[in-house]
């Protein structure tokens, strides 16, 4: 693989870990817990989330378990489906929301737009604080007894039925929105205000675009889900009626609000991902991305149509039947932005200088996995087989195709990538490539047969099943313990890395980015000398010229 | 040579002395700090906007269906207490933005008067609303808590409204809806009176910082944002003031 490979790394035997950097400067638990650096407070994040992932993981592990046989025989069936609830919201609200624009985005937004920091520090550690809360909270609940209403909190289940946690999950959930909402402010503001001379909207990495488009989705529709949730919790305890039948109130309005949020809460979690997509296949084909101000602007079609899709949640609720061509037809449309992205990035990969290094692996996973699933939300989204479909094994397959096929495809591809920016060291080659291959093979494994179970006609959210679904399910129970050894593997072998990788230089990948011309791990102020953008993005002509430069100079 | 990158590198330390203390290291400039909160600013209200937004939609969508019982509800309400509570609060935007003017202007103790008017004009308006909460829980209009629905069957059991609007009695169905315009009722006012009262607290800091001269030596980002805030408090108040006590009358 030596002569296809991009990878220069310094002379191993001279080279060291620049010893002033962001980790280095200061020590002790407080000097983190009490950080500003938006560096040290991604590594937070990704500590945490992390942390979160693995639970929703092992919760993900007893429902498959569960699955195996038609039977409900490891656990009894209110206790599934606490187990897929819990699983569910601990996935989606401290897992996927924050994945990758918490930890990568928090770290290299700031370095990619040449600043010293995010424009508001310390509510970038407030946003931290207040996803541990809910996340802690979120646990707490799980430990006194869990929720069983789903993920959705759906009234009037959530509101008069059960008698399980709703408030303190939804307290859970209602404090983690308001990290996302920081977040993205933050985000906004700094993409705007703290540009480094010369970094002009045109030259942003498409990194940029994608979390600025999830931005404004975090900042207009998390609020809503807030005000649903806090509407929830009161018509729970005092009976307010908002969304009660019996006094007028009418349940679907929670999904209105509801949806109106979680809608756009999946774009929330795909943007950033698709962000990431962009860089890793200009920098593996050294080519800049075919079409960069369609993709731009395809990021920012994604936010505006996703809010006006929400409905397609709803087509067997009773909503009125024109409303259900429209939201059919715009749900249509939020493919066309999403097909601009993956042709772009196909042409972009046409005639490059292709190297199959992880990160490039992981990025094909989402591509595929990504058209898939992008391509079965469209039969979700035609009215009339979303009513066969809907509620079963195919729209469990539909989510997952597109959240862990794509959002985690993306996170593990992303997080190769910049994790020799992050610690100085490089992962080990072999092994990485190894995980991404096992994760591809679990995953298709898992949830392909999910697809045609939900054809069939199998319900989600059941604990037992008509035995004839069982080889199906086999199958998908077995894929699940392929993927989770795709799982374990990167921890395993990046926490190896951070002792014993080698040295990874400042620009191991040979990429454009301003993240990568500067010192790996970066000093707390990111860059020596302030930074000035005199190319366009992805411009490896400059970058050669620049190296040849510093040759010259070095000689 | 020598001499003359002293002397830049001697300017480079006096531009650094230059630096007032309250620019942040991450900045490069304190024009590019002050247009950074402001916008910030801007977006809080934004995700504000879409947080009440929950309540107006709610609001809109039973206020069409139960149209009757939402004017019935309505007639419950004094008009009086709330034109006083637009009044009051109109006024304090009035003297914010003084405060603002005081602060970029660098007058301390104007600043210090204007934001003690503010701070007595919201405790003000939460004396009146406290008034108006206390008539809707001694005539049992407070949903969830022994709710009744005596003054919407047999209006004139309750001789003051009576006397002012003529309603006619609605029917029980109705009548039992006039809980939902209570609900609304409560949530939009309580949320704006949660709203006031974290105002309320943030200026009672304001002033004392006030009166230590935080404000008035060119770093007035904090009390800008403020007004923002208490301006967008007050706006949401003159809608509610509309959309709850004004139904029937146009």
């Amino acid at each position: 693989m030596s002569e296809n490979t991009i990878v220069s790394l310094p002379d191993q035997s001279t080279a060291r870990i620049p010893r002033d950097n962001y980790i280095t400067r200061e020590n002790g638990l407080l000097s983190w817990l009490l950080t500003s650096d938006h560096k040290r407070i991604a590594i937070l994040y990704l500590i945490s989330i992390t942390f979160f992932f693995f639970i929703g993981g092992a919760l993900a592990g007893l429902i498959r378990l569960e699955l195996l046989t038609p039977q409900t025989d490891l656990m009894a069936t209110d206790t599934y489906n606490k187990v897929f609830t819990m699983h569910g919201v601990i996935m989606v609200f401290f897992f996927l929301v924050p994945s990758v624009p918490a930890t990568l985005g928090n770290f290299f937004i700031p370095m990619m737009i040449g600043a010293k920091d995010l424009a508001l520090p310390k509510i970038n550690l407030l946003s931290w604080y207040l996803y541990m809360a809910g996340g802690l909270l979120a646990l707490y609940t799980m430990a006194i007894g869990g929720v069983d209403t789903g993920w959705t909190f759906t009234t009037p289940l959530s509101t008069h039925y059960v008698n399980t946690n709703v408030l303190t999950t939804g307290l859970a959930v209602f404090i983690a929105g308001f990290s996302s909402i920081l977040t993205g402010l933050n985000f906004i503001v700094t993409i705007h205000k703290m540009r480094a001379p010369g970094m002009t909207w045109f030259r942003l990495p498409l990194f940029i675009w994608a979390h600025y488009a999830a931005s404004i989705l975090m900042v207009l529709a998390t609020p809503v889900v807030a005000i649903a949730i806090l509407l929830v919790a009161l018509e729970r305890t005092l009976g307010i009626g908002v969304f009660d039948p019996t006094k007028g109130g009418d349940p679907l309005l929670f999904q209105h609000l509801f949806w109106f949020y979680s809608h756009p809460a999946v774009y929330i979690m795909i943007l950033p991902g698709m962000g990431v997509i962009s860089e890793v296949i200009s920098t593996f084909s050294r080519k800049r991305i075919f079409g960069y101000t369609a993709v731009a602007f395809s990021s920012v079609a994604i936010a505006v149509f996703g809010f006006f899709v929400w409905a397609h949640h709803m087509f067997i609720m009773g909503i009125s039947n024109y409303a259900v061509l429209v939201f059919s037809l715009l749900t249509m449309l939020v493919a066309v932005p999403s097909a601009i992205k993956i042709f772009n990035w196909t042409f972009t990969l046409y005639k490059g200088s292709i190297t199959f290094e992880t990160p490039l692996l992981y990025a094909f996973g989402f591509m595929g996995l990504f058209t898939i699933g992008g391509m079965t939300g469209v039969f979700l989204g035609s009215s009339g087989t979303d009513i066969h479909l809907t509620e079963t094994y195919f729209i469990v397959a539909h989510f997952h195709f597109v959240m862990v096929g794509g959002m985690l495809m993306a996170f593990l591809s992303g997080i190769h990538f910049w994790w020799p920016k992050m610690t100085g060291r490089m992962y080990p080659e072999k092994i990485s490539q190894l995980a991404a291959v096992v994760t591809f093979i679990g995953f298709n494994l898992t949830f392909f047969p999910q697809f045609i179970l939900g054809m069939l006609g199998m319900p989600r959210r059941y604990a037992s099943y008509p035995p004839e679904f069982q080889i199906l399910n086999v199958f998908s129970t077995a894929g699940a313990t392929i993927l989770g050894v795709g799982y374990l593997l990167p921890v395993l072998y990046l926490i190896w890395s951070l002792k014993y990788g080698e040295i990874a230089g400042n620009n191991p990948w040979q990429a454009t980015g301003l993240e990568w011309q500067t010192q790996s791990p970066p000093l707390t102020e990111n860059f020596a000398v302030m930074p000035v953008m005199d190319h366009e993005a992805y411009d490896y002509d400059w970058l050669e010229k620049q190296q040849k430069k510093e040759a010259h100079r070095a000689g | 040579m020598p001499d003359s990158s002293e002397n830049a590198h001697g300017a480079a330390l006096a531009a650094h002395e230059q630096h007032p203390s309250y620019l942040r290291h991450h900045f490069n400039s304190v024009e590019q700090q002050a247009d950074a909160s402001n916008f910030a600013m801007w977006l809080f209200l934004l995700t504000e906007v879409m947080f009440f937004g929950g309540l107006f939609t709610a609001y809109l969508v039973y206020r069409n269906w139960y149209y009757p019982a939402f004017v019935s509800g309505s007639h419950q309400l004094n008009v009086v207490w709330g034109a006083t509570n637009t009044v009051v609060l109109i006024f304090s935007s009035f003297t914010m933005a003084m405060g603002v003017w005081c602060a970029q202007t660098r007058r301390r103790r104007g600043l210090v008067l204007c934001l003690t008017l503010t701070f007595i004009l919201g405790l003000s308006f939460l004396g009146i609303k406290t008034i108006e909460y206390r008539e809707k829980i001694e005539k049992h209009h407070v949903p969830g808590f022994h709710y009744s629905l005596q003054s919407f069957l047999d209006p004139q059991s309750d001789p003051e409204v009576y006397a002012e609007y003529h309603d006619k009695p609605l029917a029980p169905d109705m009548a039992r809806h006039t809980e939902l315009y209570f609900s609304l009722y409560f949530l939009m006012t309580g949320m704006h009176a949660l709203h006031m009262i974290i105002g309320i607290a943030i200026l009672g800091f304001m002033i004392l910082r006030a009166r230590a001269g935080t404000y008035t030596a060119g770093h007035v980002t904090f009390v800008e944002n403020f007004g923002l805030y208490w301006h967008f408090v007050d706006i949401i108040w003159i809608y509610l003031f509309a959309l709850l006590y004004l139904i029937s009358r146009h």
